[in-house]
């Protein structure tokens, strides 16, 4: 017996050293590939299509014909896109909608993110899993509640005219102004987080420095506090912005008929025109908009994680 | 002034979390409601509850609902937990960017898009190679999986980060192969990780919709399809009963997994002080 033969274990171990790193590489990789990007390639590829009575609804780009392929590119989606104004305007609206939202969450999140960092021990703990809690209920559930708050029979008008002030019931939901509670409501504990845990490392030292050579507190604040937390407000920004952008639910439960937003009008035109070739170039118009900011979070999202390690 | 500084943070603090959970208080409060309208008290009764779990097509989204949450919040831990373990152990490699992106972008993506761009693959992948056969559970988990995914990666990167890699250098230089080093030292280090990943991706499946709605099929309908169909026509007693449960039904989720969380925390910690002890 001069040699000896490698039982299956070894053979498989040797196997697993070789290729283990592929392997685990691999499994993710492959499936976010198939299930995240190609899909967006199929969405490219039928934004280009024409609507047809058929299943699935639209035409096929490439036909095999006697003397090739016959490639059907309609850039008609694109230019109906362009040419009637409600797609602009929700567009527009949509982005106007959620920088707004996004400030409003940033004003309301940045003190209490503040005030959470600069809390004892144990009240930390505690103010930080208060935070968390609404962030795991259910967000249809969340905007649900406020329906029942801002209805022309809900319990803001019946307060208000109980108490005589008003008269005559407001009308608030179905406004603008409820898709901006709605957003900053669901999204506030996205904007909280990532400005704690950034206000949380920081060193004190220097605000105490600043403080006894008889900086003023508020100067203090907008030169030492606010650039080192710059990316826990970017982060939390985007967190913010990205998702309100492409709302739907908001929009439809709480906003009016005339609040246009693009995730809105992508729903309608999948759902109830079933004209899937515009509802793909309406999410392609959006996703050109979103290129950018997504890019810059994940370029934030390295760099956190490289200052981690 | 650094009184007035901790009384503006303190009333914000008070402004913040009477904003965060004012509203969730009024809808359990008037789960309770007697009566059918939101803004009367009509006295104190649990018949809505009675009615909720008399209601056969919200029994039946419940189930499906769970049954998709449990199905994909642990097939997104079998392929977020790799994931994560590449981004943060892994250094440096050809596409790493890509992969990053593909890590980072599910989780700001509107779910519209993410919608319609999987419903769009699984039309063309039936038309190419027949499967998946129509749309229904299987395509919603696989949706759910791919954005859970994405979460769970994060969770178990962070987590991966903030910890000392010297015990698995040590184990690798000692000649342990990388599968027993994964098994006896990462896993059990990274495990509050998975367990809070498990449970976000669950919560996080239990609660989509938009995205279910694009690729849901005939009998596939779930708990926040069948809330929202019903919440479109307004508010109604049965919802406020329906939220009061998965709200303390998740808040003692959480209020459990956070306790045993901080146990092994601390049992861990202490391991590694009588490890020390020892060592001396």
């Amino acid at each position: 017996m001069s040699e000896i033969k490698p039982t299956l274990k070894q053979r498989f171990d040797r196997w697993m050293i070789r290729h283990g790193r592929v392997l685990v590489i691999g499994l993710p990789y492959l499936w976010l590939f198939l299930f995240f990007l190609v899909p967006f390639l199929i969405v490219l590829k039928i934004s280009f299509a024409t609507a047809e009575y058929a299943q699935p609804p639209y035409s096929a780009l490439f036909q095999w014909v006697d003397e090739g392929v016959n490639v059907a590119i309609n850039f008609g989606n694109y230019l109906f896109l362009l040419s009637d104004s409600l797609y602009i305007t929700a567009y527009l609206n949509s982005i106007r909608i959620a920088a707004i939202s996004t400030v409003i969450t940033l004003l309301i999140g940045y003190p209490m993110a503040y005030g959470i960092a600069r809390a004892k021990g144990s009240t930390r703990n505690l103010l930080l899993m208060l935070v968390i809690l609404p962030f795991w209920t259910s967000f249809l559930i969340r905007v649900y509640a406020w329906i029942g708050i801002l209805d022309r029979e809900g319990l803001i008008n019946a307060a208000l005219m109980g108490m005589h002030i008003i008269s005559e019931p407001l009308i608030m939901r179905q406004t603008e102004f409820a898709v901006y509670i709605g957003i900053v409501y669901t999204y506030l504990p996205f904007m909280i987080l990532p400005l704690y845990s950034t206000l949380e490392k920081m060193d004190g030292s220097l605000l105490e420095a600043a403080l006894d050579l008889g900086c003023k507190p508020w100067k203090a604040f907008l030169k030492i506090t606010l650039p080192l937390s710059m990316p826990g407000v970017l982060a939390g920004s985007l967190l913010v912005f990205i998702p309100a952008v492409g709302e739907f639910v908001i929009p439809e439960l709480l906003g009016g008929p005339n609040t246009l937003m693009i995730g809105r009008t992508l729903w309608n035109e999948f759902f109830s025109n079933r004209d899937w070739p515009i509802a793909s170039s309406v999410a392609i118009a959006m996703l050109i908009f979103l290129v950018v900011p997504i890019m810059y979070f994940q370029h934030i999202q390295g760099k956190t994680e490289e200052a981690g390690k | 002034m650094s009184g007035k500084r901790s009384i503006f943070l303190t009333s914000a603090l008070c402004f913040g979390f009477a904003f965060l959970y004012v509203p969730i208080l009024l809808v359990i409060i008037y789960s309770f409601n007697e009566g059918k309208l939101v803004t009367v008290w009509a006295g104190f009764s649990t018949k809505w509850y009675v009615e909720l779990f008399q209601d056969d097509g919200m029994i039946d989204a419940a189930w499906n609902s769970l049954r998709i949450g449990v199905m994909s919040a642990t097939l997104a831990l079998a392929i977020g937990t790799p994931a994560g373990l590449v981004m943060s152990r892994f250094g440096r490699f050809k596409t790493r960017t890509m992969f990053s992106g593909m890590i980072a972008a599910p989780l700001v993506m509107p779910d519209v898009i993410t919608g319609l761009s999987l419903l769009l693959l699984f039309v063309t992948m039936e038309q190419l190679i027949g499967w998946p056969e129509g749309r229904g559970m299987t395509t919603i988990v696989i949706a759910h999986t791919t954005f859970c995914a994405a979460y769970v990666a994060v969770v178990v990167q962070s987590r991966l980060a903030g910890m000392d890699s010297s015990i698995e250098e040590a184990a690798m230089d000692l000649g342990a192969k990388p599968t027993k080093i994964f098994f006896l030292i990462t896993l059990p280090m990274i495990l509050p990780a998975l367990m809070a990943g498990w449970l976000l991706s669950f919560t996080l499946s239990l609660d989509d919709l938009v995205i279910s709605s694009f690729v849901a099929g005939p009998g596939s309908t779930t708990l926040p399809m069948k809330v929202f169909s019903s919440v479109r026509l307004g508010v109604s007693p049965e919802i406020n009963a329906l939220a009061t449960l998965i709200i303390v039904a998740i808040s003692i989720l959480i209020i459990i997994a956070s306790i045993l969380v901080m146990r092994s925390e601390r049992q861990r910690s202490r391991q590694a002080q009588d490890s020390v002890d020892v060592s001396i």
